[in-house]
């Protein structure tokens, strides 16, 4: 029975030395080394996800340009389609423009002829008539010269005036 | 389904304290087969004991002793007065004594291996079998005072076990130190070997058990683990400074077991107190229920008492057993088989070192998560 008696000397001394043991490790050993251990987990899994937060900014940065250019891209077509858009009307503009005043022109002109025309018409018309009556004063003059042809006209003129 | 989770929790707990218990009804009975067959010899070695000492003068004067391997191996495993070096050689250690007189302080090596008397301030001493009796006036041994005084001396276990705890504080506060010279750096030289056990301890065996409140107990967990195991190792040195059965001695596994009995019960919360003395029974059940908790309490930590010092007691044993085969052969020719034996043993001790630590550190962490587990 001796082997499972426990002797009060050594269990004075366990229970002194153990609970010396417990305060001294606690307070020079346990609490700086735990500390540590669990500042470094701590700076570490920062670090972590420190690391995670900056893969995340850098996808959103990435995905931020390719938006931007995108959008860049949408914005350039969007201008050059503008741009095609107004100068397509203004050449449209022009087009018509230049038609409308061409065609005014072109009436403006037009009547300028007419009016040509006719004055040209009507002075010819002037010398036409100044010019049968004179060459008609001349056949007369000469056709009258005699007596029978004078005759003849007038029975000419007279047959003409029966028929009327 | 609330009721369902309760259900699957408590069948969980079931099959979790049946487990505990049959593996302590299995390690009990083993120790206990151990304990009878170790101790059944010492009773007949004692009552032999007189012949042996009387009959000892006239055997060494031949030069001649007979080897009892029953005695040598329950000398080692038992305490003693003097630290063995080596031959005749012995290291006498300090003897306190506590007298109705007062303190008594003197060296061991007055009692010249206990073949001299030693007089001192208030009695005569002598050491028989190890044990410090006060020889009465007429020359023999006084039992009655014998009785009255408490033997406080540093003895061999108490002086390997503060050479463990010198080495435990060398090296856990220098490696402290070096946590602090090199702060958020990795560790280095023995913190890395250090760390990793720490580590081990917090995570595996204070978070899981406790939960979130473990960093309160990790300070006494810590102490427990390394404590044990500087103690196992030591005693698995088979010379000085080593050699002693510090963790394979009764009274230093009742201060530890009773550490964790008090750390318990003093955590204890009002579930765990409630679970004892209002257990969710019908009330005619408690007269059963409430003995059976109450005897729980102490059954625990005497489980790890008993555990620790049994394996540790076991190991020594069988290792001297396997050196004392050589001796009780007495031929050379048994050595290398003795020497294997000894070589598988030492190793496997090694690995119950280490074992026993943990299984006592987790154990005490169970308890302690037992009793500061919040119910919902």
């Amino acid at each position: 029975m001796e082997l499972v008696t426990p002797s009060i000397g050594l269990v004075f001394w366990t229970s002194i030395a153990f609970i010396c043991l417990l305060i001294l490790l606690r307070k020079f050993a346990w609490k700086p080394i735990l500390g540590a251990i669990h500042e470094r987990e701590q700076s570490i899994d920062e670090a972590l996800n420190k690391a995670e937060l900056a893969k995340q900014e850098m996808a959103r940065l990435t995905s931020q340009n390719q938006d931007l250019m995108q959008q860049a891209r949408a914005e350039r077509d969007e201008i050059l389609k503008e741009a095609k858009t107004l100068k397509d009307g203004i050449l449209n503009e022009a087009k018509k423009q230049a038609q409308v005043e061409g065609a005014k022109l072109i009436e403006k002109a037009k009547i300028e002829i007419e009016n040509q025309k006719k004055a040209a018409l009507a002075e010819v018309k002037d010398q036409v008539s100044t010019l049968s009556l004179e060459i008609a004063e001349r056949v007369l003059r000469t056709q009258l010269d005699d007596k029978t042809k004078q005759e003849a006209l007038v029975a000419n003129l007279l047959k003409d005036v029966e028929l009327n | 389904m609330d009721c369902n989770q309760v259900f699957v929790s408590k069948v969980k707990r079931l099959i979790v304290v049946f487990t505990l218990l049959i593996a302590f009804l299995s390690i009990k009975i083993d120790t206990f087969a151990q304990v009878d067959s170790a101790v059944v010899p010492v009773d007949s070695v004692v009552a032999g004991s007189a012949e042996a000492v009387s009959g000892e003068h006239g055997a060494a004067k031949h030069g001649e002793e007979k080897f009892e391997p029953t005695k040598v191996i329950m000398e080692h495993i038992a305490d003693s007065h003097m630290w063995h070096l080596w031959g005749h050689t012995s290291l006498p250690l300090p003897v306190i004594l506590y007298t109705a007189n007062g303190l008594e302080v003197f060296s061991s090596g007055n009692f010249h291996h206990g073949e001299h008397d030693y007089n001192g301030k208030y009695n005569n001493y002598r050491l028989e079998e190890d044990h410090i009796k006060v020889v009465g006036a007429d020359g023999k041994i006084d039992e009655e005072a014998s009785k009255s005084v408490l033997d406080f001396s540093i003895t061999k276990n108490v002086a390997a076990m503060f050479v463990a705890i010198f080495v435990i504080l060398v090296i856990f506060i220098s490696v402290a130190a070096s946590y602090r010279k090199r702060v958020g750096k990795a560790p280095k030289g023995l913190q890395s070997f250090v760390e990793p056990i720490i580590v081990f301890v917090r995570d595996d065996i204070a978070k899981p058990n406790i939960g979130h409140k473990y960093a309160k107990f990790m300070p006494y967990l810590l102490t427990t683990f390394f404590f044990i195991l500087f103690n196992n190792l030591f005693g698995l040195i088979p010379i000085f400074p080593g050699g002693a059965n510090v963790t394979g001695n009764i009274a230093l596994t009742f201060v530890m077991a009773l550490g964790t009995l008090i750390i318990v019960n003093i955590n204890g919360n009002k579930y765990y107190w409630k679970h004892i003395f209002k257990p969710d029974v019908p009330f005619w059940l408690y007269p059963i229920m409430i003995p059976v908790e109450l005897i729980g309490i102490i059954s625990k930590p005497f489980a790890l008492m008993v555990r620790l010092f049994a394996n540790i007691t076991a190991g020594h044993i069988i290792v001297l057993s396997l050196i004392s085969l050589i001796f009780i052969f007495e031929t050379l020719a048994i050595a290398p088989v003795s020497v294997a034996f000894v070589l598988f043993m030492d190793v496997l001790e090694l690995l119950v070192a280490f074992l026993q630590a943990f299984i006592f550190t987790l154990l005490t962490a169970l308890f302690i998560g037992m009793a500061v587990e919040e119910h919902h």
